[in-house]
């Protein structure tokens, strides 16, 4: 029968039991097919339950999980009538799994040859000198640098994209007839996620497998998906291919997600410009590092000979891979990390280098923003008490007027009074990072130093934060350094952008103007790898291999 | 295995710390000592001494050498194996020691032997079946035995297993050894009440270590290469939690050979922990030293031994 659907899903419900005991529903009457060989992505932001779908496939539910009805069947096999010894017995072999942190998901005390032959150990598909000659052609098909010995190594001695692409190996080791990626490049770099993406749509490809792709990111599904399943509070919104998704969404949800793509022109603000103006900061000649000091120089040396000024006002993009130094930046402006060498400059004062001889008044001037507002708030404090703190270390307020200003700065952000009283816990990720925006903002600063604000949320959210910030720096004259490393926030944001690699800046441009202005080969690189909404993108995508050997870090 | 070089440093570096610490513990041990009240001579030759001969031994015992000398003096006697001359019966120390020695480490091995491969397995298995029945009897019985002291379960065995049944010698020393049952029989009480103090903290740790890795996502990767429970923490949970699990033995452990007086007089064991009460009790310095000292070389071997094991176990410190 050549018409039977791989794989089919009717009507399935997943539920969750809480803390209290109580029953719910994530996973509402989900019904879908999938064709062999044909890759659907489930799409939709965290909490939509794409990965809980996506495991259930497997029999695997997480702790406190359970199938609470529908069915799913993979070739002739009812997973949900199954025994789970006989689940173990399709998993690796009919359905496999690729996940979301290969660094995680490798035993860090085990070599990789080992883990990634080890279904045909546990199945007894392969004797072992077999199944590490297929293990080594994987390697190979997925475009691994060293086939022969890299399986030798231990999972902390490659890199990223390299774990990812030999999580892929692990997973097709069985010849599975379908896989699941669990956002397997979200963790990585623009300039890596390309190759991983690359690689894995030729194995797929050449072995005729089925693929379940999960992701929150409709670019990169584009690239690899041939039909697209788009959810929200675990129910399906719309299915269809990914051209017509693209082209032509008709359930409002999906048309929220692509606008949250529409890159929003950024309209800089209406100050006067002339060159007398004092920058709002200027760095000179920056470096910092770390590691012990000798000679006046740390062992490790991140940033080197940082140049470069802000104009009150204006938004200074930083933008490059991981390791690049963005953050360290950030941190060396704010004196967490003093540099070594350099000077910092806000409002025309030298600042001292370290954050201890900084004067009140200096690092009230100063603000930053951290990335996980789970670790920059502290969980057993409410709202109003984190808020309060500022207030009453930089304006020695008190009391009822401390109570009004911590209102007033929740209304700032767009939230409501009441949330004072409660704990950071009891708030979902944009509230938090809102709070975290709003303890800034209570020093009064002119300058806010925000560190990847909205790497953590989804996009929605995180467009929703970036207008905030638009909105606030029109209110409050406020200046922003922007450090990210997704280029279509930036653009968003910022009038000027910094491409830093391996902690030097190599290029300044215009935000606006990034992609025709680029010269310098490592910028050219990074804004061609940004994935496009448009299905063709991938295949028609060309790069200067050379390029590509000298900066891709793969 | 072979050892790269820089794991050979790691290891060095970690005996060098383990060596310092022994200098640094026999100093504290030594100045302790001196700190106890009451002048040696003095009780040596009891209250009728006249203060000439109380001077007259003291000068004899070198007594009035600046104390930091007398400290160097030991330490090169301690490494060359010479522990001193006991200041109460005259015997070197050595030979006091040795005996009791033999017999804490035979009570100490026989209960290691018995408790860490039961603590591991119930530990293990406890992470294994997590929640099921086993799991919670196993916790239940482990905080029932830490609650308990131990000269309550060691006078409670007397009672039920010499006393009324009559099944097992009340005395282990000096009983009869000629036959493995024999022998099993003499050791099975202290050995039992010493188990069961060391085996409930060991299968607490374990049982902990073994939960955190099965947590990772790398032991969720397993399962869904469709591995048994049983390959999941046998080959991916366990081998990570070494380091933690070696730890939690050496701590338990090392309460085996200094802190058993109490098993040690229950069952009128002549053990190093019992010389050590006798000896502060007669202010004999040279063989306090002495028993303090191999408390706290036992001690410190353990842990040099569980954190060698942690470096050895990671591939990222051994690269």
């Amino acid at each position: 029968m050549s018409n039977q659907p791989l794989v089919s899903i009717r009507d399935l419900k997943i539920g969750a039991t809480t803390d209290a005991g109580r029953r719910v529903e994530i996973i509402r009457g989900v019904s879908f097919d999938i064709q062999p060989g044909e890759i659907v992505a489930l799409i939709g932001e965290s909490g939509s339950g794409k990965t809980t779908i996506a495991l259930s496939l497997m029999g695997h539910t997480r702790t406190g999980c359970g199938i609470d009805a529908g069915t799913i069947r993979i070739d002739q096999h009812d997973v949900t009538a199954m025994s789970e010894a006989k689940r173990a017995r399709i998993r690796g072999t009919e359905v496999s799994y690729v996940p979301q942190s290969a660094a995680a998901a490798f035993n860090p005390s085990q070599r990789i040859i080992d883990q990634v032959i080890e279904v045909t150990a546990i199945h007894k598909l392969l004797d072992r000198d077999a199944a590490e000659k297929k293990a080594v052609e994987l390697f190979r098909a997925l475009a691994l640098p060293n086939p022969d010995t890299i399986g030798a190594r231990y999972p902390h001695q490659v890199s990223g994209g390299q774990l990812q692409r030999l999580s892929a190996a692990m997973a097709l080791i069985g010849d599975p007839k379908l896989v699941i990626f669990d956002e397997p490049t979200t963790a990585l770099d623009v300039t890596t996620q390309i190759e991983v993406l690359r690689a894995f749509r030729s194995v797929m490809e050449k072995g005729g497998m089925a693929g379940v792709y999960v992701s929150h990111d409709l670019a990169v599904v584009a690239q690899i998906a041939d039909r697209i399943i788009v959810l929200k509070s675990g129910e399906i919104q719309e299915e269809g291919t990914a051209q017509q998704i693209l082209d032509a969404p008709t359930h409002p949800y999906t048309r929220e997600l692509l606008a949250a793509f529409e890159p929003v022109p950024h309209v800089p603000l209406d100050v006067p410009q002339d060159a007398s103006r004092q920058p709002i900061l200027e760095v000179r000649n920056l470096s910092a590092g770390y590691g012990p000091v000798r000679n006046g120089e740390p062992a490790a040396k991140i940033l080197k000979d940082i140049n470069f000024r802000l104009q009150p006002g204006k938004n200074l993009g930083v933008i490059g891979e991981s390791g690049s130094g963005k953050s360290t930046l950030a941190r060396a402006i704010s004196g967490i990390l003093p540099p070594y060498q350099g000077e910092v400059v806000v409002n025309g004062v030298v600042q001292e280098p370290s954050l201890a001889q900084r004067s009140k008044e200096q690092l009230r001037h100063a603000q930053i923003v951290f990335q996980l507002p789970d670790t920059a708030l502290n969980p057993a404090q409410p709202i109003g008490a984190i808020l309060a703190r500022p207030l009453r270390f930089y304006h020695n307020m008190r009391g009822a007027a401390c109570e009004a200003r911590v209102i007033e700065l929740l209304d700032m952000v767009q939230l409501p009074a009441a949330l004072r009283h409660r704990l950071p816990g009891e708030l979902s990720g944009g509230q938090k990072q809102r709070v975290n925006l709003a303890r800034a903002l209570a020093a009064d600063p002119k300058l806010i130093l925000c560190d990847e604000i909205t790497s953590a949320l989804d996009t929605v959210v995180g467009a929703a934060i970036i207008e905030l910030l638009k909105e606030l720096q029109r209110e409050l004259e406020l200046s922003y350094m922007f450090i990210s490393h997704d280029l279509s926030t930036v653009e968003a944001i910022c009038d000027d952008v910094l491409v830093m690699y391996k902690g030097e800046v190599v290029e300044a441009l215009p935000a606006a103007r990034m992609s025709e202005d680029a010269r310098h080969p490592y910028s050219r690189l990074l804004v061609s790898s940004v994935p496009k909404l448009d299905t063709g993108w991938l295949a028609g995508l060309e790069q200067d291999p050379e390029l590509i050997a000298r900066f891709a870090n793969r | 295995m072979l050892l790269s070089y820089s794991t050979s440093i790691l290891v060095l570096q970690r005996l060098a710390i383990a060596l310092l610490t022994l200098v640094i513990v026999s100093f504290a041990v030594f100045f302790a000592t001196e700190l106890l009240p009451g002048d040696v001579a003095q009780i040596l030759l009891g209250q009728a001494a006249t203060p000439e001969a109380v001077a007259g031994l003291r000068e004899a015992m070198g007594l009035n050498q600046p104390a930091f000398l007398r400290f160097l003096g030991w330490l090169a006697g301690l490494l060359h194996g010479d522990f001193g001359i006991s200041y109460v019966n005259n015997m070197p120390v050595a030979d006091l020691i040795g005996d009791r020695l033999v017999n804490s480490l035979r009570l100490a091995g026989v209960t290691t032997l018995v408790s860490v491969p039961v603590s591991l397995c119930l530990g293990i298995g406890a992470a294994m079946w997590r929640g099921s029945l086993f799991d919670r009897i196993v916790t239940v019985l482990t905080i029932s035995v830490i609650s308990v002291p131990e000269f309550m379960v060691a006078t409670l065995a007397v009672l039920i297993f010499a006393v009324w049944l009559g099944w097992l010698p009340a005395l282990s020393y000096g009983a009869d050894v000629s036959s493995f049952s024999a022998m099993l029989k003499a050791y099975a009480m202290p050995v039992i009440s010493l188990s069961f103090v060391v085996c409930a903290q060991m299968i607490r740790m374990t049982r902990a270590a073994v939960i955190d890795t099965i947590n990772t996502p790398y032991v969720e990767m397993a399962l869904l290469k469709g591995a048994r429970r049983s390959r999941m923490v046998l080959r991916h949970a366990l081998p990570n939690a070494l380091g933690p699990i070696a730890n939690a033995i050496a701590l338990s452990l090392s309460y085996l050979v200094g802190g058993v007086i109490i098993v040690e007089t229950i069952f009128n064991y002549p053990g190093v922990a019992k010389l050590m009460v006798d000896a502060v009790a007669t202010r004999d310095l040279p063989l306090i030293q002495s028993c303090a000292m191999i408390f706290c070389v036992s001690y410190l071997s353990l842990i040099t031994l569980a954190d060698l094991m942690a470096i050895l176990s990671n591939p990222r410190l051994r690269k």
